[in-house]
């Protein structure tokens, strides 16, 4: 019964493509940085516990999201039964797994092929059917998605405007792009960079303030690939709430996008 | 065959039972496991075994659908009066026609006639009676029980619902702080004169609390009360052992002639009284509801209640969560569950307990500051609301089930 006959049911696996000659958009060495994360992503308590703590926070402003653009049943469990979703940056699964049971046929991308394997066999003992791939996510001829997300990433990217570019083509017409990170504040550089990573919140060397994007500089970078940007919702933190979704934008933003 | 389901119910009494229900009707799952045979705890006659369902939880069965098949059966307390070895100084929680009434008493026998069978009709409840546990597995992917039979049920989440004594708590490693009243509760259900007018009377002697709980007539028109006798734990197997008459005799000397002439005594039964507590009521894929979490002192009545605010606040956070997409056993969701619910729970144990410790003091002076303290309670007027509205259930952040 419970014995090792489950893998019969799913078929989550990986693919790897990585190419030597792409012009690739995620820095080299911050992938390997996450890619060194992986083996414990999916603890709880580990080097993600505040991945794990934002998860629920992010994951209610994309239902929200999904509930608003598809105007779905706001009770159902499944809203995105019948769509695709490609998340990019997936880590190891924290926002495939809950798209996969929320009904939708996921793809993840993931430049660091540790983290898309990690991913795999996650999803496999959750006996969900997701596609993970690892590599650029310019470099994937997957054709276009429903939905596609893509959370605490672009901070971590070189070129934006060629990764927005990548993204925009795998928007299915009518589609919902969602993104979040954090924002260049004198906040967010004390508590993000220099707060939680000297105390060990967050592991030292994720994040380089330099690179965040401002919810402006976001916009307009949205915009220059066809998609308008919403009003950001700001993901704060204090200390009786935790992290919460707030009008606050001084730390995180999260966003939706979509063609009009 | 492979049927997980979203919950692994250990323990299907009142409290584990209306957690697959009322986790049903948002749409979960779940597996409920119990070692005894319901025809047994359904049989006819009355044991004496009542609850009082606050408010607070009358309005989780009316959001469950139970409210029509357990209407007939609730007795309205309308007051509750509280008084020190029947000396004068007479606490009476008496709320205005406004504020609806402080609970209803029921015979846990009938409550659990309505749950089963509810829940066998319920097929999101996969529901195995007489069965007993050989083996319980948490890992990385789910849960999972291994019966004597053979048989292995699967689950995301595993829930200890099993009371007191819970294993599976035990198993998780799971340290609770606890102490004993080193006295014991003896339970039977009264058959009396004269009517209670639906009133819930606390006598509290030195030796213990004496609680006499309002239940509805019998059919032929007799009327009834749960009786609830608190006696030292040395005396305890005596009284148990007194024959019917003798046992009537020392409770009529308690209760004076208020009811009249006490007719019949149904059996007796008794539970050590202590009083135990856990912060910890989560762990790896393992919540902990109802007195596997919390055991408090039978003298207000509270306990299931406390159980079934365990039940809303768990299925309010796993329905939630599981509405973006996350898994049952996912730790964020059981971190909240224990944020909202140890504390609370904690604090009507310690209230609960106060109480039993004021009221068990022995002696004159004792007995004054008592009398003194309840004439304050009586004549200020928030004081007298706070304690109507805890013995409702209806203070502290409450769950959306148990709302009205």
């Amino acid at each position: 019964m419970s014995d090792a006959t489950a893998s019969s049911q799913t078929n989550s696996s990986v693919a790897s493509t990585s190419d030597p000659s792409s012009s690739a958009t995620i820095r080299p060495e911050e992938a390997a940085h996450f890619g060194t994360l992986a083996k414990d992503w999916w603890d709880p308590k580990g080097s993600s516990a505040m991945l794990h703590k934002l998860n629920p926070v992010r994951l209610r402003y994309v239902r929200e999201a999904i509930d608003m653009h598809w105007g779905g049943d706001v009770q159902s469990v499944k809203p995105l039964a019948g769509k695709t979703a490609l998340d990019v940056g997936c880590g190891a699964g924290l926002l495939c797994e809950p798209l996969a049971r929320m009904g939708a046929n996921v793809t993840g991308v993931d430049a660091a092929p540790e983290n898309a394997q990690a991913a795999a066999l996650h999803a496999e003992g959750s006996g969900l059917d997701i596609r993970y791939i690892a590599g650029e996510i310019g470099q994937q001829n997957i054709g276009q998605f429903d939905l596609v997300t893509s959370l605490e990433v672009i901070e971590h990217v070189a070129d934006k405007q060629a990764f927005l570019t990548d993204l925009a083509a795998k928007l299915a017409p009518g589609g919902l792009m969602i993104l979040s990170t954090p924002n260049r504040t004198a906040a967010s550089r004390m508590l993000l960079v220099e707060g939680a990573e000297a105390i060990g919140a967050i592991p030292k060397g994720t994040h380089h303030w330099d690179d965040f994007i401002k919810p402006e500089e976001l916009s307009s970078l949205l915009a220059n690939v066809g998609l308008t940007m919403s009003e950001p919702t700001g993901i704060a933190f204090g200390p009786a709430k935790g992290l919460h979704l707030s009008g606050e934008l001084g730390l995180n933003y999260i966003v939706t996008a979509s063609a009009t | 065959m492979d049927d997980k389901r979203d919950l692994l119910i250990l323990g299907g009494g009142l409290v584990g039972m209306t957690l697959a229900l009322t986790a049903a009707r948002k749409g979960i799952s779940s597996h409920v496991v119990d070692r005894a045979d319901p025809a047994e705890l359904t049989a006819d006659g009355f044991d004496g075994r009542a609850s009082a369902i606050s408010t607070a939880s009358w309005n989780l069965f009316t959001n469950i659908g139970l409210a029509d098949r357990l209407e007939p059966h609730g007795c309205d307390i309308a007051s509750i009066a509280v008084t020190d070895q029947m000396k004068q100084g007479f606490l009476d929680f008496t709320p205005e026609p406004h504020e609806g009434t402080l609970g209803r008493m029921f015979a846990n026998r009938d409550l659990r006639l309505a749950l089963f069978e509810a829940a066998s009709e319920e097929p999101l409840i996969a529901w195995h009676a007489k069965s007993e546990i050989t083996q319980r597995h948490r890992d990385e992917h789910g849960v999972s029980a291994m019966l004597s039979d053979g048989r292995e049920l699967r689950g995301d989440l595993m829930i200890a619902a099993e009371g007191r004594a819970s294993p599976t708590r035990d198993d998780a490693g799971i340290v609770i702080a606890k102490w004993t009243y080193s006295h014991r509760a003896i339970i039977a259900g009264l058959v009396h004169e004269k009517p209670h007018d639906n009133v819930a009377w606390e006598i509290f002697y030195s030796t213990g609390p004496f609680a006499l709980l309002p239940m509805l007539d019998l059919p032929d028109g007799s009327h009834r009360s749960a009786l609830v006798w608190t006696v030292d734990e040395n005396d305890a197997a005596g009284t148990l052992k007194l024959s019917d008459r003798a046992f009537l005799a020392e409770v009529a000397k308690r209760m004076g002639d208020m009811f009249g002439q006490i007719t019949s005594v149904g059996p007796r039964s008794s539970y050590p009284l202590g009083f135990h507590h856990t912060a910890k009521i989560v762990d790896h894929r393992l919540a902990l509801i109802g007195d596997a979490a919390h055991g408090i002192h039978p003298i207000a009545g509270q306990g299931l209640n406390l159980g079934l605010r365990d039940v809303g606040a768990l299925v309010d956070v796993l329905a939630d969560g599981m509405r973006l997409g996350l898994e049952p056993g996912d730790a964020q969701l059981l971190d909240k569950y224990e944020k909202w619910r140890g504390l609370d729970a904690f604090s009507v144990a310690l209230a609960t307990d106060g109480l039993t410790r004021i009221f068990g003091i022995p002696g004159k002076t004792a007995s004054a500051v008592r009398r003194l303290g309840m004439a304050g309670i009586q004549r200020t007027p928030i004081l007298k609301t706070f304690f109507m509205d805890e013995a409702r259930g209806v203070t502290g952040d409450m769950p959306d089930l148990l709302k009205a």
